[in-house]
């Protein structure tokens, strides 16, 4: 797949501060959702506004779909359709209006078929007419994605699209991110929430203190990364962990009759038949077991607190 | 050239003009109404001619221009500080513009709002006063040069501005004041010798001067001088926003 973003050796510093980026390097293939994870602070922002243009970079470069963001800045930018992470409206325009300056922003001829469509898919057709300051948070979310996308962008950055949105409107921007992307859109999204990564992107991105700690294959870096966990339901409570198990990561849970076990999903031996015969050795009856798949959350925690490079 | 994106602006920009009627075009022309009742009727009947015009007349020029200039600033400096405030900036500064397109959209429409309302006022000036225009192609000169050049320093003060209070500040303590000391209800040459000299430091005198030789032929400065001073402060301004726009300095981090 060619990428339609290329991202070489990118840094960013504002005045003596800390480095905001450092030497990020990245390909966006095209027609993929890329999510950015990382704590606040960590530099998604910056990166996503130097793709845009809202942000000099202090070294590196930087080309949309070939085009360089400095030297060929109009077509590299003509791809790019930007949600910002706050809500920046202007108040007493209307929908329609506001939309329609989008699409003149970016040079595109007047199409209000194409405006209708775009409205009617994020359900404003019937706000058109209405002053922003007039809807709700989550109505000018999706305004802030109309004005994105009324130019029909390749690329879409979505920075923490669904903070502040409340369970069902999340849900629907998310069929909304899918149906963009059947379209070809590229999709790339931060967000504080795993679960989002997790249920749409095909890659992940990590980057904390301004670098990118990795990109991968959602589905590779769980496998890669994903840590079991054994849930050992005992017949009797246990006051402490027998000497003869002491050299299994074992732990006891929640109730004295559980014992964890973590195990490494990836190794040829988990040591889960030994453990359940060293078990019944030292007089420990098993009544039932679970087993847990770490969640992205555990293997973002893990690579942001160091665990893991 | 992007002209679809420059007219975008421009005609956002002049929606916004007409959605405020009240305070864009009522507003000033009741001001200078009120002025003609005090300076040209209530005192102006009391002041002899100057330089053989009567004094509502003379001061017609003066009027323009001083709404000319606080309505290209003020229109110019709210049209892009707002979207800074709002946060909306980010939209014309990711979209495939140059710095020129953005100009020419913003303070295309501010010049456009100001010159509208002079023209305003000129027909409301014609209502009180009887006044012959010598050199009309000169006065649309005057009035446009004058326009675009303040509608740039309104730009500029709107991008430097980081709060309302900021974007007051530059209009109501320095253009104001330069505007009333610039011969708007005088003739220089009323003043005593050293105000007269100390007078030519002030860039809008050349303006009123200019403008007020196109209504009546007469001036107290040249003609030439006038032309020389609105073209080299419209030069200032444009090299000045080429740098905010270079260096990105107060939108681009």
């Amino acid at each position: 797949m060619p990428a339609i973003i290329s991202i070489d050796s990118l840094s960013k510093s504002y005045g003596n501060g800390p480095a905001a980026l450092s030497d990020v390097s990245l390909n966006i293939e095209k027609g993929e959702i890329l999510a950015l994870l990382g704590p606040n602070g960590a530099g998604k922002t910056t990166l996503i506004s130097a793709v845009c243009g809202l942000v000099t970079p202090s070294a590196g470069a930087i080309s949309v779909a070939g085009h360089d963001t400095i030297k060929s800045y109009r077509q590299a930018r003509s791809q790019i359709g930007l949600v910002p992470q706050e809500i920046t409206i202007e108040p007493f325009e209307t929908v329609l209006n506001t939309v329609r300056l989008s699409r003149g922003l970016f040079g595109k001829r007047r199409d209000d078929g194409y405006i209708e469509k775009v409205l009617r898919d994020l359900s404003l057709w019937d706000k058109r007419n209405s002053a922003c300051m007039a809807l709700s948070g989550g109505m000018k979310r999706r305004v802030l994605i109309a004005k994105a996308l009324s130019h029909e962008p390749a690329v879409l950055f979505l920075d923490e699209p669904t903070a502040g949105v409340d369970v069902s409107l999340r849900r629907d921007m998310w069929a909304l991110v899918r149906r963009l992307r059947e379209s070809g859109v590229t999709i790339i999204l931060t967000t504080h929430y795993i679960e989002e990564a997790e249920e749409m992107a095909d890659r992940i991105g990590v980057i904390d203190k301004g670098r990118l700690l990795l990109v991968e294959d959602k589905a590779s870096l769980m496998a890669r990364m994903g840590r079991k966990r054994l849930e050992i339901f005992l017949q009797k409570p246990l006051c402490e962990i027998p000497a003869s198990l002491a050299d299994y990561s074992l732990s006891i849970g929640t109730q004295p009759d559980i014992l964890i076990y973590e195990y490494d999903a990836r190794a040829d031996r988990t040591g889960i038949t030994r453990l359940i015969s060293d078990l019944a050795a030292a007089g420990l009856s098993v009544r039932d077991l679970t087993s847990h798949q770490s969640s992205l959350e555990d293997v973002f925690l893990r690579l942001v607190e160091g665990d893991e490079p | 050239m992007n002209w679809r994106s420059v007219g975008a602006i421009y005609h956002y920009e002049m929606a916004r003009t007409f959605r405020t009627i009240p305070q864009s075009v009522i507003s000033p022309v009741l001001s200078t109404v009120l002025y003609f009742v005090v300076f040209g009727t209530a005192i102006g009947s009391r002041i002899e001619a100057v330089e053989g015009i009567s004094y509502g007349a003379f001061i017609v020029p003066g009027l323009i221009m001083l709404t000319l200039i606080q309505q290209a600033l003020t229109n110019a400096s709210f049209g892009i500080y707002f979207p800074k405030f709002v946060g909306t900036i980010y939209e014309v500064l990711t979209a495939p513009l140059s710095f020129i397109e953005i100009v020419m959209g913003y303070v295309g429409a501010a010049a456009t709002k100001s010159l509208l309302i002079a023209l305003i006022i000129l027909a409301t000036s014609a209502a009180f006063v009887d006044f012959r225009i010598q050199h009309p192609v000169w006065m649309v000169a005057f009035l446009v040069l004058t326009s675009i050049t303040f509608a740039l320093m309104g730009f500029i003060i709107g991008i430097w501005s980081r709060n309302f209070e900021q974007l007051q500040l530059f209009p109501l303590l320095v253009v104001t004041p330069l505007v009333f000391l610039g011969g708007a209800f005088y003739s220089a040459s009323m003043l005593p010798p050293a105000w007269e000299t100390a007078t030519r430091f002030n860039p809008v005198l050349y303006l009123i001067s200019g403008l007020r030789w196109s209504f009546f032929g007469v001036a107290d400065m040249p003609v030439g001088w006038s032309l020389a001073a609105v073209l080299f402060f419209l030069m200032l301004c444009l090299t000045f926003i080429w740098w905010i726009f270079r260096t990105g300095w107060r939108l681009r981090q």
